[in-house]
């Protein structure tokens, strides 16, 4: 047994208990001092019902996206090498180091009517800033380095010789990667698909600037939680919050039931 | 390669050329779109009517108030989780014990919830209708809506990282080198200070790196908490929202532009730390 044992379990434990546990606690118990129909009134509120629809839709969209396009991303990182793939590889981060305020004034500059790419969007028709369609882009900025990061390492140490039995049997690049490959990596394809859900829910900073906020269409539940805190309705925000949590929690859930999926997986291939 | 494949292979090796350039264009594409034209957008909006402009927006006072205020958050979340994400990463990466991935667990909980609801939580703790909030209005305390409060949300938001980023690193070393320690003699402190923190230095470079850019970055929770207060509890990213929602669009983006520059100051410590790591490995793996 290496020393520290007591000292650093009693630190962790505490800096979990007052800083996570307490706060998140007083919420839970908070929305518990409304009575069962006052509480199922607030959260069942029209606007609130589509605040979350806004909010799990468009996590959902998001995620679905980012498992394509994180999927091809980690694809190409990992297995092909081409000039500038390093620098590709480090920009993965960007969206875990930006700030989401940044990304949300920049994603919303960038579409908006003026914006380099809203402007030729506009000639075809096309609007996604201010609309719930903003909001998917938003969350697909945030959600794609949980994808890649959770595929990228199971990618790499995939063992080659899978996929030459493959081809010895006379299956093309196709018919491999969808019948050995995908199915392989499908723990950790699901893992960054709820990483990016879970944070796609919650997200605040990057979704406001660009989803122009209209209630009933494009205002989210994290959003709808500060409107109630404004007008001073402590109780009907922490119902709407201790929903959010609920689903947190339950998110999390499911990525620890998958990531041990993959390791038994792992385990049993090794 | 077998005998039958060979007749195939140029034509088949020309279809996978077309399939991985196509590819690469494809993501290549993908991320200058949704990671380098927004990235690009900042410092453009940030510079369009000049660097007098540029720099005029930086030293209001406002602004000023607002690095200010940044900084001193980030001075203190971040040492606070440098020395408890290393007491969590040595707890949880060499010991074992019942409930550790309960544990685990709870440490990651901060990634899961909204910004928002942590900041409401904050509240309903620490705020005038919270739970301490007569005791500390009592003692004339206050961290809702004050600086306390900012730097407490944020600590809880950035409380995974440093965490995250050192228990694989920690559990890839396994433990025979601190258990050698100890039989040759070495106290718990020389231990990890000696053995363990050579070996994760890189590591917890970059969880540091990361936590300090999201402590400065922390924009939901903050909100929720801060009260908004010009000059006393307005941080960088909250600056950013008022001047963008003044209409003061370029003023705006070039105090975002500190932030973006620490992000990119971020993903170039992240570049450096891999490529030591793939350097390690290489030359680890070529010894063995």
């Amino acid at each position: 047994m290496l020393p520290g044992f007591r000292l650093t379990l009693g630190m962790t434990l505490f800096q979990v208990g007052v800083l996570v546990l307490l706060p998140l606690a007083a919420l839970a118990l908070k929305a518990g001092t409304l009575s069962g129909a006052q509480f199922l009134a607030d959260v069942t509120a029209p606007r609130v019902l589509a605040a979350y629809r806004v909010s799990f839709s468009a996590a959902l969209g998001a995620a679905l996206i980012n498992v394509v396009f994180g999927l091809l991303v980690a694809w190409v990182l990992v297995r092909y090498r081409f000039p500038g793939r390093r620098l590709l590889d480090t920009l993965v981060d960007l969206p875990f180091a930006l700030p989401t305020a940044v990304a949300g004034i920049s994603l919303a500059a960038l579409l908006g009517p003026q914006g380099w790419l809203g402007r030729e969007l506009a000639v075809a028709g096309i609007k996604l800033a201010y609309t719930p369609a903003g909001i998917v882009v938003a969350l697909i900025f945030i959600g794609l380095p949980f994808v890649v990061r959770s595929i990228q390492p199971v990618l790499e140490d995939f063992e080659p010789a899978l996929e030459e039995a493959a081809a010895s049997l006379g299956a093309g690049g196709g018919q491999t990667f969808l019948r050995v490959i995908l199915p392989a990596l499908m723990p950790a394809v699901l893992t960054g698909f709820a990483m990016a859900f879970a944070r796609g829910v919650g997200e605040y900073g990057s979704v406001i600037f660009i989803a122009g906020n209209m209630p009933m269409v494009s205002e989210i539940a994290p959003l709808l939680i500060l409107v109630k805190l404004e007008q001073f309705d402590y109780a009907g925000a922490s119902a709407v919050a201790v929903v959010l949590l609920a689903a947190s929690c339950a998110m999390l859930l499911v990525i620890n039931g998958l990531q041990f999926w993959q390791r038994r997986r792992h385990g049993a291939a090794a | 390669m077998s005998a039958p494949t060979v007749s195939r292979q140029p034509r088949a090796g020309r279809i996978e050329g077309i399939v991985r350039r196509v590819l690469i264009l494809c993501a290549c594409l993908f991320l200058l779109v949704f990671l380098v034209l927004p990235l690009c957008v900042v410092f453009a909006e940030a510079l369009r009517k000049g660097y007098a402009a540029y720099g005029a927006a930086l030293v209001t006072p406002d602004a000023w108030a607002a690095i200010r205020l940044t900084l001193l958050t980030a001075a203190i979340s971040v040492p606070v989780n440098i020395v408890f994400g290393v007491a969590a990463a040595w707890v949880i990466a060499k010991h074992e014990f019942r409930g550790k991935s309960v544990l685990v667990t709870l440490i990651d909980l901060p990634f899961a919830v909204s910004p928002v609801v942590a900041g409401l939580a904050y509240m309903l703790v620490l705020g005038a209708q919270g739970w301490f909030g007569p005791w500390l209005l009592e003692h004339n305390v206050k961290i809702i809506f004050a600086v306390p409060g900012i730097i407490l949300v944020t600590t809880f938001v950035t409380l995974p990282l440093v965490a995250r980023e050192l228990i694989p690193v920690m559990q890839a070393q396994g433990t025979e080198q601190e258990e050698a320690a100890v039989v040759l003699g070495a106290r718990g402190w020389q231990v990890f200070r000696r053995v363990t923190l050579p070996n994760i230095r890189m590591g917890l470079i970059y969880g540091v790196v990361l936590c300090n850019a999201r402590a400065m970055g922390e924009f939901g929770a903050v909100s929720v908490v801060s009260g908004h207060i010009r000059g006393l509890t307005n941080t960088i990213p909250l600056h950013v929202e008022i001047l963008y929602n003044e209409y003061q669009i370029q003023a705006g983006f070039a105090v975002a532009s500190l932030l973006a520059l620490v992000a990119l100051l971020t993903l170039v410590v992240k570049s450096v730390v891999a490529r030591w790591h793939a350097r390690s490995y290489e030359t680890g793996s070529s010894w063995t």
